[in-house]
């Protein structure tokens, strides 16, 4: 299955492994939301939207949309 | 007089641009801990060492120069045109030590401009509260730049900025990276095209929109239409640059940047986990809501009322002590009162932008955007609404200011049209004497109705302002991206300096602003209310005395009716007469019609013009209150203040669009006369409807 941001639960972590620039805002991107860097899902308010992230260091809530255009490989605890 | 160094100071919102600003030239810019504070460009003057001044210029945060918004664009249009009397001789970069991988990608793209560059690190003295240590001098040698490591808040290292800035001329232009790199065939031929010109400033043009001035528009229209590209591709590429820029920072930060994890403290995520938690967030917003409130009206009384009382001394003391005249009642009816109308509001704007402050201040905003977001998209507005709609009950003036970091025009906008539903503290005397009057005093579940009349009046401005901006979403065709990004900043403590400072900015702006506006429509409405034409009015006295000849009237009573008889042949008391046909059927008379009228400019009026036209020598509203009571219906007899016509004038103040300053501000704000003229139209037309059924129904 194809992971991305939105399917992420709280404190969970990925790796981001592509993004369609289409649909997310460069001002994103340039945040460090790129393939390569690590995200993880600090909180989302109810109906798990928006998202509360923190990318690469930098922390933002993007919306739920936003998110599932966003994929990633998780990073299950061993 | 020696040239002045222009510096530009440029970096990611809230890395404390401005702050440096502050410090460089010991001006007030607005400092806050929220994305977005500063949206325009703003200088100064900082006196170097050795007698060097220097030109400062604070702009807008950007994360990259590939503009997205407005106000980012304003950053690249500086850097491109180096005719531009701003242009920087040398930029300084501002990045705050906690975010340096994030705020180094615009570090890499101002030097890949070959401009002479200062890096400067901020916020330093959180540095060992998050375990983090820097070798600087790898990291000059690596970003080949000068680097000061500073805190504006502990007022550490601007002394070597500005020694810096002195020297600006020694910095390397060597550029960080190469951009060609990314699609090689692509920019050979670019080079081979524009041979005179940087490749990045060439790939910078072409991929963005934005006007680049006038004088060099040519070549730069040239350069643009070099689109061998779709713009998809241009995307791609983009991003494809992106990531290798953040190759490199990661590298240099590898060794440059170590963060000793057992000495970092995170209050961050414990504050967090309760203040954005789904239950206990919500819990803790609706507290803080609460005490606002109760800061609002009850706090702000006592100095509101003693304002009101030195207002009306003052306006008594120049009627005794002038000669008397025309001028003089200008100065005491016109502008004394008008300057009242605005003062008075002082106390209830400080503790607002109070709040507000601190909230910004101590990065607790953006979590109330998080919160609210989910539920105010679904009406077409942003989480980043809730801040204006909250600031409306106070007053809708600030509350429009607050919108202007909406990212997307379309949900900013309809934030704007429909903020002036909420109840703002104008409706509320006029709500005030109205329930007294028409509602009764009886009980319901422990609720006395007149309480809970006003609380139905709170709860009708919040829904009209989200059921309109429902409507509004599905009516306007606006195409605008609608994304939502916010940064969630650090927890910091509010410093006082920064809160005060805009509490006092922001009331003066309100008072000088607005303020003007206000005093202009009092004095023409004081006109109107004084003179009127032909003999009726200017008889006025002989006229009721000798109507009064038998009736034994005392003084007092005699001016009464002489000064109400007057008012009703006034200029405005002929706009009242002409207008009644068209509210008889609302069940006002033609006094509640002046009411309205005058309401138009300001609704806190409404009561102080009722006094005068009932002739009451005061604004006591106990006296007012039962004038009121006593007015008869010229059509219907009986009282003319009946549950019926009661409701109906509710209704038409809840809905009506009636302030000039609103007006002014939706104009500044939209930038058209367009949307303020739509407000004005639809909100009345909507107060005339609700209010015609409501006493059709009812009577
Ligand atoms: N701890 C600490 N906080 C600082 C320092 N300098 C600034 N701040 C805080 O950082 C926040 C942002 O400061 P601003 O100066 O408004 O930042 P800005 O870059 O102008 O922000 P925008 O105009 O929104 O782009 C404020 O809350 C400041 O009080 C510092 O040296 N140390
Ligand atoms: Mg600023």
């Amino acid at each position: 299955m194809q992971y991305t941001i939105a399917h992420l639960k709280r404190g969970e972590r990925g790796v981001i492994t592509d993004v369609s620039s289409k649909n997310i805002p460069l001002k994103l991107l340039e945040m460090g939301c790129l393939p390569g860097n690590f995200v993880e899902l600090i909180q989302f308010a109810p109906f798990q939207d928006p998202m509360y992230l923190n990318i690469n260091g930098s922390h933002v809530a993007i919306r739920k949309e936003t998110a599932s255009h966003i994929l990633i490989e998780k990073i299950t605890h061993e | 007089m020696s040239k002045q160094i222009n510096v530009a100071l440029i970096g990611n919102p809230n890395t404390g641009k401005t702050s440096v600003f502050n410090a460089l030239t010991g001006l007030n810019q607005k400092v806050g801990n929220y994305p977005g504070i500063t949206v325009e460009k703003k200088e100064g003057v900082c006196k170097l060492p050795r007698g060097v001044k220097a030109h400062i210029i604070d702009l807008p945060g950007t994360y990259s120069l590939n503009a997205s918004s407005l106000d980012e664009s304003v950053v690249i249009e500086l850097l491109l045109n180096k005719n531009d009397k701003d242009y920087p001789d040398v930029a300084v970069v501002v990045s705050d030590v906690e975010n340096l991988k994030r705020n180094l990608l615009i570090f890499t793209q101002i030097k890949d401009l070959e401009i002479p560059t200062i890096l400067v690190i901020n916020m330093s003295d959180r540095m060992k509260y998050k375990g983090i240590s820097l070798d600087i001098d790898y990291l000059e040698k690596q970003l080949q730049t000068k680097i000061a490591l500073i805190s504006t808040r502990k007022n550490i290292g601007i002394d070597r900025l500005k020694e810096l800035i002195t020297n600006y001329r020694d910095l390397s232009v060597t550029p960080c990276l190469d951009p060609s790199e990314i699609d090689k065939p692509y920019f050979d031929a670019l080079r081979k095209a524009f041979p005179n010109q940087l490749i990045y400033k060439l790939w910078l043009v072409i991929t963005q929109d934005v006007n680049f001035g006038k004088t060099d528009r040519n070549e730069i229209d040239a350069i643009a239409s070099f689109k061998t590209k779709t713009s998809g591709d241009l995307k791609r590429l983009q991003q494809r640059e992106t990531i290798k820029r953040y190759q490199f920072i990661n590298n240099v930060l590898k060794k440059g940047k170590t963060i000793d994890v057992t000495q970092a403290k995170d209050l961050r995520s414990k504050l967090d986990r309760i203040l954005t938690h789904k239950v206990w967030g919500y819990v803790i917003f609706f507290f803080i809501l609460l005490t606002i409130f109760q800061a609002i009206y009850d706090w702000s009384s006592v100095p509101m009322d003693l304002i009101d009382g030195a207002f009306a001394s003052l306006s008594e003391w120049v009627k005794t002590t002038l000669p008397s005249g025309a001028f003089t009642n200008l100065l005491a009816e016109g502008i004394i009162s008008g300057l009242g109308g605005i003062v008075i509001f002082i106390p209830q704007i400080a503790f607002l932008f109070l709040f507000i402050s601190v909230l910004e201040e101590s990065g607790y905003m953006s979590r109330v955007v998080f919160l609210m977001d989910n539920i105010m998209k679904r009406f077409g507005l942003s989480g980043k609404s809730v801040v204006p709609l909250i600031s409306g009950t106070a007053c809708a003036i600030p509350a429009i200011m607050a919108t202007r970091n909406i990212e997307s025009w379309k949900e900013r906008l309809i934030t704007i049209l429909v903020t002036p539903f909420t109840t703002c503290s104008a409706r509320l005397p006029v709500y005030l004497i109205i329930i007294s009057l028409v509602i009764p005093e009886g009980r319901f579940l422990g609720l006395g109705y007149q309480a809970l009349t006003l609380m139905l009046l709170y709860l009708l401005g919040f829904v009209s302002a989200v059921v309109s901006a429902y409507i509004l979403n599905k009516i306007l065709k606006i195409k605008s991206k609608t994304f939502f990004v916010v940064e969630m900043p650090n927890y910091k403590l509010p410093l006082f300096k920064n809160v005060a400072l805009t509490v006092i900015e922001k009331t003066k702006s309100f008072v000088f602003g607005a303020g003007k506006i206000i005093l202009a429509i009092s004095i023409v409405l004081w006109f109107l209310a004084s003179y009127g034409p032909g003999d009726n009015f200017n008889n006025a006295e002989e006229i009721i005395k000798t109507e009064n000849v038998a009736n034994n009237l005392s003084d007092d009573e005699l001016q009464q009716k002489i000064a109400s008889h007057k008012l009703e042949h006034s200029f405005i008391g002929i706009a009242g007469h002409a207008i009644e046909p068209a509210i008889r059927p609302l069940g006002y008379d033609w006094k509640i019609g002046i009411a309205i009228v005058s309401s138009f400019a300001a609704r806190e009026v409404f009561v102080g013009t009722l006094a005068t036209i009932y002739s009451v020598g005061n604004d006591d509203e106990d006296t007012i209150k039962n004038r009121m009571a006593k007015e008869v219906n010229p059509v219907l007899g009986g009282p003319l203040f009946t549950l019926a016509s009661g409701i109906s004038l509710l209704l038409f103040y809840a809905f009506a669009m009636q302030c000039m300053s609103t007006l002014a501000v939706v104009k500044r704000e939209t930038n058209s006369w367009k949307w303020p003229v739509w407000q004005l139209v639809i909100m009345t037309a909507i107060a005339y409807i609700t209010a015609l059924i409501a006493f059709q129904l009812l009577k």
